[in-house]
């Protein structure tokens, strides 16, 4: 019953989006109040309507209802409740609902959040189109409340991989991201109908950019964790089609993070902005695609359909296709007011843009050349880490020599000069690491040390502008720790996203390239050595798990002959499905993981075992959170413009460029 | 600027739509193998350890078969045994082997303890004639007409789902199509 309940609200959801897509264009063109307000309404009774169809899905989940087939194939009465739960995400049909859901949740909350204005009615009008299109989808290919007649007794399990704390949150972060992209695409989509792209525009819409940014940071670092403790190759990052689609969004909706604030502060780069809140969108549908589709192979899709595929590509064409063909229209009526200096702030941040971008593009060509190669000669290839390592991280060396100094120009006219004497006490710190980093890593790539020099470079240079601003070189700590509050709120999410930033990038070399690695036969009592520590294997035992059968190996890790700690590792086989999974032994350190799995067993040479120790890992997923965090502090700049919709930009972040 | 400049992005994207268009025609889930359809790659393989016939291009013609790349060392070689037993048993599919990578003598222990599903073995030791098919990694199965063509390449485990639901079926259409040199 609650299946055909779900259906039920979900068509019902669906003519309430196609009443939100035209009523307020309608309303707009007609210069009808009424009926452009009615959009708000629509966007929450949408919302409502998709929320039930998913509570819906999520009780057949979690009761087993097996008369369902998205339940029986992802599911198993003895798979663990929160699996349960979490499996309602964890297929093609599923998670197309959460992602239908995210995106009436987002039209709700800015219906709830904006008063009335033509720009809010048409962005909800758009909301409403892409709503319709991907309601339609679930609708006619992706059923998830089909029945199965009749019902079989039990399910086929959710792919055991998935089954792990870390990746049953993943999607809906991840989600919450490319999904929010939809809403700043929406207003680039209503601000060009309007063909006024301004200060205020920038205003409503940096919030929402914010939020789908600090999402997308989560959900890819919170995919990238998983990726390092259950797939067991010591690796957190593959390159991997999958991961790539999550990376793409990101980079866009960061270049889109900063470019709308020059369209804040200065009314300028406005053509460039709308082009990137299109762009992010469509990296984010594409994203989607990509999964659904199987276009490009890879352990993550979970969706093979080329028949799905075509649904989305004219989902694709559409939304896509018509933005910018709306843009080539609309974007040459768009003025800039200011004249544009090169060396200032928003200089430095086009420059940033074009770093990002140009990132962007490597990696879009390196996860579609393949494609490009297959559907041109009919060759399958594939394009693995070395390409991106060449093509990829220069210029992502590029912007970070450039971040700390740039971040530190005036709005209007800044000096490069002064910008870089301000920091010089940092560009020294960055070389002596360099220099340390190389020394000790030897005969590791240079090129990781450098990374870290620019990353001290840029974190550093961040904290060091951040206590020039605050003179706690010329006053007393008091005094300093008062300016802080007085910052904008702008500028502090600034300095700790960029911090943070830095802080990812040598957590990153130090795992990705500093690692040490170990692999060798081990029986009862040998000894594995890796990064300094000596690790013992104590037993290995056969455990039981509600869905899996485990082999758990114990560890004892010694340092010089003394004792430390245990550390135990698993591999676990799921019958139903017929897969194996490895549960890591980490044990986290800040300098860095001691990281072991547990392989197969021979009869003669005993159990294989791989020992890793990645330096400074764990500074991965701190400075991570540290990016989310800055983004969010970066967004509780806006709230005051939202409360009081003063006419004049206020004093909090007029004052930031003048430091 | 010049108008034409507005219109770079949406060209860009109608590009990228042929290709993703294009690219959409081409079935995804059995991947490479450029042997699709192709006849098998010519080897002569010599028996394992133990056993006294090997495994040669020429022995499998006119019949309908599974060619499974295997290994002792080999994980997921260990989940996919028991089905391809019962494949073996259950529905008289011949099943040839090749040893792919093994120490002389770990391949025959194996399948003593384990059982044998494979009417042939080949020994591949050096691996050369798993390049020829183009290998991958182990458990790796191709299907081969009755022309002695391969037909379908499978990397991973074969699960007793993966047979009954993609493998079989094309077993089964393969056997009722014409065979031998004639057709």
């Amino acid at each position: 019953m609650a299946a055909e309940l779900g259906q039920f609200a979900l068509i019902l959801a669906l003519l309430s989006a196609l009443f939100q897509g035209a009523a307020p264009m309608i309303g707009a063109v007609r210069g009808d109040r009424a009926l452009q307000a009615s959009a708000r309404s629509a966007a929450l009774v949408q919302g409502g309507l998709t929320l039930f169809a998913f509570a819906c899905l999520t009780y057949a989940h979690a009761v087993s209802d097996f008369s369902l087939v998205n339940v029986v194939e992802n599911s198993h009465s003895a798979k663990p409740f929160a699996y349960k739960l979490s499996g309602v995400w964890g297929n093609h049909e599923g998670s197309m609902l959460l992602w239908v859901l995210i995106l009436a949740a987002y039209g709700a909350a800015l219906a709830i959040s904006r008063r009335h204005s033509t720009l809010t009615a048409l962005t909800l009008s758009v909301q409403g189109m892409i709503a319709a299109a991907f309601i339609a989808f679930i609708l006619l290919t992706s059923n998830p409340f089909a029945r199965v007649f009749p019902a079989p007794a039990d399910g086929m399990d959710l792919n055991p991989l998935l089954q792990d704390p870390g990746l049953a949150i993943h999607p809906p972060f991840l989600y919450l991201g490319y999904v929010g992209f939809s809403l700043t695409f929406a207003f680039a989509v209503a601000g060009l109908i309007r063909g006024d792209i301004d200060a205020a525009w920038a205003r409503a819409v940096r919030p929402w950019a914010l939020a789908a940014w600090v999402s997308l940071t989560i959900g890819i670092a919170l995919g990238s964790w998983w990726a390092y403790y259950e797939l067991g190759w010591g690796g957190f990052w593959a390159w991997d089609p999958v991961e790539n689609a999550s990376f793409m969004p990101w980079l866009a909706g960061t270049a889109l993070l900063h470019s709308i604030r020059v369209v804040e502060k200065r009314e300028a780069l406005k053509v460039w902005t709308v082009l990137l809140a299109i762009l992010a969108f469509s990296l984010s549908l594409i994203g989607t695609f990509l999964v659904r589709s199987g276009i490009l192979t890879s352990v993550h899709a979970f969706a093979v359909d080329p028949a799905r595929g075509v649904f989305i590509l004219a989902i694709l064409g559409a939304v896509v296709g018509g933005s910018l063909l709306l843009f080539a229209l609309r974007a040459p009526s768009l003025k800039t007011s200011a004249a544009f200096q090169p060396v200032s702030r928003e200089g430095a941040i086009l420059l940033n843009n074009v770093f990002l971008v140009t990132a962007c593009a490597t990696v879009f060509i390196g996860t579609f050349h393949p494609l490009f190669i297959d559907v041109l000669t009919g060759e399958r290839i594939s394009v693995g880490a070395p390409y991106f390592n060449a093509t990829f991280m220069p210029f992502m060396a590029l912007m970070f020599a450039f971040l700390a100094p740039g971040a530190a120009l005036a709005w209007k006219k800044g000096r490069l000069r002064a910008s870089i004497e301000r920091l010089w006490p940092m560009l020294a710190a960055a070389g002596a690491v360099t220099i340390i980093a190389a020394w000790l890593s030897w005969p590791k790539p240079i090129a990781a040390a450098l990374g870290a020099g620019l990353a001290v470079w840029a974190g550093g240079g961040a904290i060091l502008d951040l206590l020039i601003r605050i003179k706690a070189f010329s006053s007393p700590l008091g005094a300093s720790l008062g300016r802080v509050a007085g910052l904008p709120r702008a500028y502090l999410g600034m300095t700790i996203a960029h911090l943070g930033l830095a802080i990812v990038v040598i957590g990153v070399m130090g795992a990705g390239v500093w690692r040490t690695e170990i692999v060798r036969f081990m029986q009862e009592g040998d000894v594995i050595s890796v990064g300094g520590f000596d690790a013992r294997l104590d037993s290995v035992v056969r455990e039981a798990g509600p869905n899996y059968a485990a082999e758990r190996a114990v560890f004892s890790i010694e340092r010089g002959g003394k004792a430390l700690r245990n550390l135990s590792t698993e591999r676990r086989f799921y019958p139903v499905r017929g897969m194996q999974t490895t549960e890591a032994g980490i044990w986290t350190m800040a300098r860095g993981d001691l990281y072991l799995t547990l392989g197969e067993q021979t009869d003669k040479a005993g159990w294989a075992v791989r020992a890793f120790f990645n330096p400074f890992a764990v500074w991965m997923w701190i400075g991570s959170g540290l990016l989310a965090l800055g983004g969010g502090v970066a967004a509780t700049d806006a709230p005051r413009w939202l409360r009081r919709r003063a006419p004049t930009v206020s004093a909090g972040t007029a004052t930031q460029g003048a430091a | 600027m010049n108008r034409a400049f507005f219109l770079i992005p949406l060209a860009a994207f109608i590009l990228l739509g042929v290709y993703f268009a294009v690219g959409l025609t081409r079935d995804p889930s059995h991947i490479p193998s450029a042997l699709i359809d192709k006849p098998l790659p010519k080897f002569d393989l010599p028996p394992i350890e133990g056993f006294e016939r090997g495994f040669a291009t020429s022995d499998l013609e006119g019949e309908v078969a599974l060619i499974n790349i295997f290994g002792s060392w080999c994980v997921s070689c260990i989940i996919e045994h028991p089905v391809l037993m019962d494949i073996a048993a259950r529905e008289g599919v011949l099943i040839a082997g090749i040893d792919w990578k093994d120490k002389p003598g770990d391949g025959t222990r194996w399948l003593e303890r384990r059982g044998n599903p494979y009417s042939l073995i080949g020994d591949d030791a050096d691996g050369r004639t798993a390049i020829d098919f183009g290998v991958t990694g182990a458990p790796e199965t191709f299907i081969i007409d009755k022309k002695g063509r391969i037909r379908h390449r499978f990397a991973g485990p074969i699960t007793a789902q993966i047979w009954a639901r993609d493998l079989k079926p094309l077993v089964e259409e393969l056997r009722n199509e014409k065979g031998g040199a004639d057709g």
